[in-house]
């Protein structure tokens, strides 16, 4: 049990309570309701059907791949997947919303309670309950910044499926609220149903903040639209919090209202445009029929489920031996995941090569700015290298500059070492001349090490592997040492 | 329940309908008598009715996911009021 | 009526096929018809003249006899999205909204071998039941009373003009849409036959949406036979509306001549309703003996929330037309009147661009789905509208069709149409139950007033009998 977050006041302690409600943009080649394109970064209005800029006599009809998706993300979030549901119109009016309505669903979502589970700092875990999943329309994007007195309206994104997942209030810290973004993006991902880009807005946040005196009733909460990143969350969340806590120190009284994060300023601000009443009038869309799902369709997509993150990290532990926090990096995507399983095939030391694939090639991958998909060495290269490590015919030290190599060719760790001569020593006799070479020519350390300064063990090690270029096999290396300075 | 010229006043921004003032009295007791009329309603017992959600029994269809429509920018703004650079415009909205 | 204009859909296709005349001349016909009438009817809100022409002439050059509605000129509703025509719903907000797509019935017509001579006119966005709402002006029913002296009988609504213009010759068939009546009422004005379909029967898409879950589109003739065609040629699944339902057209023409002996016909007793005129009722005693004497069995059945259906109605339509017609702001189409804001904006565009009637039901449809109302009014309807079609579906374990009257008085004088919108809902008071239950209803002439105008007879049957009302219809139009 960790302890509980609190924030110091004046007055005492406070904590937490928060919900977020996730906007997730569903992977699919059309609109939920028209075949438009959901390309990003088209030119204005080219990804609109007349169904998605609300022109008369103009009608919706599903996409079964975002249905799907649904039910998917359903699925891995552990979730009831509701046979029927209904959609709904949400009614106001807006540049970016043409037909004065968004397409959602209200009172009967496609998806129903579920959980998920999030690491603590400490390492403990701490389920966060989903309270529902429900498909809508995304609006189009409105552009202020391009005149002095006008608006432009670009409908390319309106009508794209969003999957809007709401967690219950079950959020008690800043960190929760990153682990939770951080744990659902991984499964999303994972399952393919959601990019998780959150800076191209595939993934936005409202987060919905409260404060109270820890077991005193829930506070007044403001919601915070639209936060596209996971630090932003975090610091949106603290700024908010101290606000709220400072008011009610103050003697004063939280107002409920939605607020914006200005992320130049870290701070929080209310939407005055969107402060005028809200009357959203859902009511079901007579447009579209009752929306029913098979239970054989859901056996199906759930047979056919992935696997996820939190699984595979664990079977990554238990199957190759992978250290936990390598494991973390490695099963998180997809694609990371599959090199690495591609690379283990048939590896001595599985272990070692996720820690070089964490290490090194993740550090390279970084260097580059480019993913797993553009690495420059093969699942099958990489393990050619470590294979060298782990039957003694390289050392680590040597490892890092072969690999610095591979990396400018198409060529295998073995023929590198080859043509380069960086085999390992472990010939005593050319090593005990090395040593004595490095003993006679430091007389003055050896009589301190033989005085007791142990530490200069090291220094010796060091000279020696320098005089043999990195080659020598350092276990050989010790033995002797050892032996020759008594 | 009668409404109130404030209560016509909210509905007609909800809708968006410019009305004015001097219109709002008789506007409300036309709408007063609709609602007088609709009202009958409450008389009718539903106790345990299902709401209506649709007279066919049929339900929604899955159409297949592939992009079929769009790239039609000229088509899609050819009627609008005002446009600029392929955008509708409408004067500037404050967030 | 010259003898073209005077001829049936039906008679028209023969005389095509037989070459007796060519599409052009049959036409032209219509098109001087119109040039002619239209300035006093007011039926057409565009006449396409040049295009027709140019499609007759298309259809001479190369004739495909074996179509349904071989190179015949009708009416469309303008209600119906037409590409590269004008098309306004008879509403000032779309004065010059050109779309850039066709509706499925219309293309089904024009597939079908139909020639659009024009858009009729109607109430603003079909609503209303005299056709005096639209932005164009009203339409004129081309009868007269005995006692009147010029034009002055309204055509009923929302179709009036596709009324008014069948009745009068300016086309042979038209096109109209009914959400609560529209079709039927006008049509019993005009003393012509009108079949609203069965919902999910013709295809909703490219049709401007009044009350989504009511609307449908249906034939307007001068025969039930010509009914039978035209519903065949419109009608059809369509994947693009998600409420068009997959199933075959059969061909509805095959149902005409068939006997009616042994059917069950039933008359729902609470359609006797106080105050109706006894020429109605007259007509409607006419109507079942008619039945009885061609081998029917008649029998009165009940349908207990008929009383109801109105202010059923009166909530769902509302609340639907206020969300669908809140895509008309001025920004991607259609007319706009600026503002300093862009809520400004909205409110002068909507306020300037709706009519009286439209603005009505938008603020009550708004008003019943706000906080706090919807569960008092709309889902308080919507259940009320669920034993209303449990009603139907009780009635009809026990007869085929039901035989009632179609409107409660015939044509009144334009300017003495009740001033009060309730009496004036009143109107549709025998047509909004079917439009409810989503089941299909015909209606036909069933006798006159006495002041000579035509009484409209309705047929309804259960889901997708279209076929049964036919049959029925036909027999009624023989004998009465
Ligand atoms: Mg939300
Ligand atoms: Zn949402």
């Amino acid at each position: 049990m960790s302890t509980p977050y609190r924030i110091k006041g004046r007055t005492g302690d406070w904590e937490l309570v928060m919900g977020l409600e996730v906007h997730a943009q569903v992977i699919s080649q059309s609109k939920l309701f028209s075949g438009a394109s959901t390309l990003f970064g088209a030119e204005p209005n080219a990804n609109v059907s007349f169904v998605d800029a609300g022109f008369p006599g103009m009608l919706p009809v599903i996409n079964g791949v975002c249905v799907e998706q649904a039910i998917k993300t359903g699925l891995g979030l552990n979730a009831v997947i509701n046979t029927t549901s209904i959609f709904d119109r949400k009614n106001y009016f807006y540049a970016d919303l043409p037909s004065g309505y968004q397409i959602s669903q209200y009172q009967q979502p496609i998806v129903g309670e579920g959980w998920l589970d999030i690491e603590l700092e400490d390492g403990s875990t701490k389920r966060i309950g989903i309270e529902r999943l429900h498909l809508e329309q995304d609006a189009g994007k409105s552009i202020h910044d391009q005149h002095p007195t006008k608006s432009y309206v670009d409908l390319n994104r309106a009508g794209v499926a969003l999957m809007e997942i709401v967690s219950k209030p079950d959020l008690s810290a800043p960190f929760e609220a990153a682990a939770y973004i951080k744990k659902l993006r991984g499964i999303l991902r994972a399952l393919g149903t959601c990019d998780g880009n959150m800076e191209e807005g595939n993934l936005r946040c409202d987060v919905n903040v409260s404060v109270r005196k820890p077991g005193a009733p829930l506070g007044t909460r403001c919601e915070i639209k639209n936060v596209n990143s996971v630090r932003f969350v975090v610091q949106a969340i603290e700024f908010e919090a101290a606000r709220q806590i400072e008011i009610l120190e103050d003697g004063g009284t939280i107002r409920q209202e939605t607020r914006l994060y200005d992320s130049a300023k870290g701070e929080t601000r209310s939407m005055r445009g969107k402060e005028n009443a809200h009357d959203y009038r859902y009511f079901p869309d007579p447009d579209l029929l009752p929306l029913m799902i098979p239970q054989a369709q859901i056996d199906r997509i759930r047979a056919a489920m992935p696997e996820l993150p939190e699984a595979r990290r664990k079977r990554f532990v238990t199957q190759y031996g992978v250290a936990p926090q390598d494991a973390l990096l490695l099963a998180e995507e997809n694609d990371i995941a599959a090199y690495f399983e591609e690379a283990a095939k048939g590896a001595t030391d599985a272990k070692l090569l996720a820690s070089w694939a964490v290490g090194e090639l993740f550090a390279a991958l970084n260097k580059a700015g480019t993913g797993i998909e553009n690495s420059p060495l093969s699942p099958a290269r990489l393990r050619g290298l470590v294979e060298l490590i782990s039957n003694g015919t390289i050392s680590g030290r040597i490892a890092k500059d072969v690999f610095a190599l591979m990396l400018e060719s198409q060529d295998e760790a073995a023929a590198i070492v080859e043509a380069k001569g960086l085999r390992q020593v472990s010939d005593t006799g050319a090593l005990e001349k090395a040593i004595a070479e490095v003993l006679a020519a430091n007389p003055d350390k050896v009589t301190e090490y033989k005085s007791g300064k142990d530490k200069l063990f090291g220094f010796f090690v060091g000279a020696v592997m320098k005089a043999t270029g990195g080659k020598a096999n350092p276990g050989v290396v010790n033995d002797l040492l050892k032996k020759a300075l008594g | 329940m009668a409404l109130s010229t404030d209560t016509v006043s909210n509905v007609a921004r909800l809708s968006r309908l410019a009305i004015t003032p001097e219109r709002l009295p008789a506007l409300a007791a036309e709408l007063n008598n609709i609602l007088g009329f609709i009202e009958q309603l409450s008389a009718v017992n539903t106790d345990g009715v299902e709401p209506l959600r649709s007279v066919s029994a049929a339900t929604l269809r899955l159409r297949e996911d592939a992009a079929t429509d769009g790239n039609q920018a000229e088509a899609v703004t050819a009627n609008a009021p005002e446009k600029s650079h392929g955008f509708f415009v409408v004067p500037k909205v404050v967030e | 009526m010259s003898e073209l204009t005077a001829l049936s859909l039906t008679a028209a296709a023969a005389g095509i096929r037989a070459k007796k005349f060519s599409s052009v001349e049959l036409v032209d016909a219509h098109l001087s018809a119109i040039t002619a009438q239209n300035p006093a009817l007011n039926a057409f809100i565009t006449v396409t003249a040049e295009a027709a022409q140019q499609a007759a002439k298309a259809y001479d050059a190369k004739p495909t006899p074996d179509a349904l509605l071989p190179g015949l000129p009708i009416g469309m509703k303008d209600l119906f999205c037409t590409k590269g025509v004008r098309t306004t719903a008879a509403s000032k907000i779309l004065g010059n909204f050109i779309p850039p797509y066709e509706s499925t019935v219309s293309a089904n017509l024009a597939a079908a071998g139909a020639i659009t001579v024009g858009k009729l006119n109607l109430d603003e966005f079909a609503m209303g039941s005299a056709n005096i709402t639209s932005a164009y002006g009203a339409v004129k029913n081309p009868l007269k009373a005995n006692d009147d002296t010029a034009l002055c009988r309204v055509p009923g609504g929302s179709s009036g003009g596709s009324a008014s213009a069948v009745k009068a010759g300016l086309c042979l068939a038209a096109t109209g849409t009914d959400t609560g009546g529209s079709i039927r009422q006008p049509a019993a004005f005009c003393g012509i036959v009108g079949l609203k379909p069965t919902y999910g029967r013709c295809s909703r898409w490219g049709i401007i949406a009044f009350a989504s879950s009511l609307d449908q589109a249906g034939p307007m003739t001068r025969t039930v036979t010509d009914a039978a065609l035209m519903l065949r040629a419109m009608a059809g699944f369509d994947p693009k509306d998600s409420t068009s339902v997959d199933t075959p057209v059969p061909d509805y023409t095959a149902a005409i001549g068939q006997s009616i002996k042994g059917k069950r016909i039933g008359l729902p007793k609470e359609y006797r309703l106080d105050g109706t005129a006894p020429a109605v009722l007259a007509m409607w005693d006419k109507a079942a003996q008619a039945l009885r004497e061609a081998g029917a069995e008649v029998v009165e059945v009940s349908l207990p929330h008929t009383a109801y259906a109105l202010p059923t109605y009166y909530i769902i339509a509302p609340a639907e037309a206020s969300s669908n017609l809140a895509r008309y702001d001025g920004v991607r189409f259609g007319a706009r009147v600026d503002g300093d804001t862009l809520d400004h904006l909205y409110e002068n565009t909507r306020a300037a661009g709706f009519g009286a009637e439209v603005q009505r039901r938008i603020l009550i449809g708004t008003y019943v789905l706000s906080a706090g109302y919807y569960d008092a009014y709309y889902l308080k309807a919507q259940k009320v509208r669920a034993l209303i079609a449990r009603d139907f579906s009780e009635a009809f374990k026990s007869v085929d069709a039901l035989l009632t009257p179609t409107a409660p008085t015939e044509a009144f004088r334009l300017g003495e149409e009740p001033k009060d919108p309730v009496a004036m809902y009143l109107n549709d008071v025998f047509t909004i139950p079917a439009s409810l239950a989503g089941v299909p209803a015909l209606a036909l002439p069933g006798g006159y007033a006495d002041n000579g105008l035509p009484l409209g007879v309705q047929l309804i049957g259960n889901h997708w009998q279209e076929e049964t009302l036919l049959s029925i219809g036909a027999v009624l139009e023989q004998a009465l």
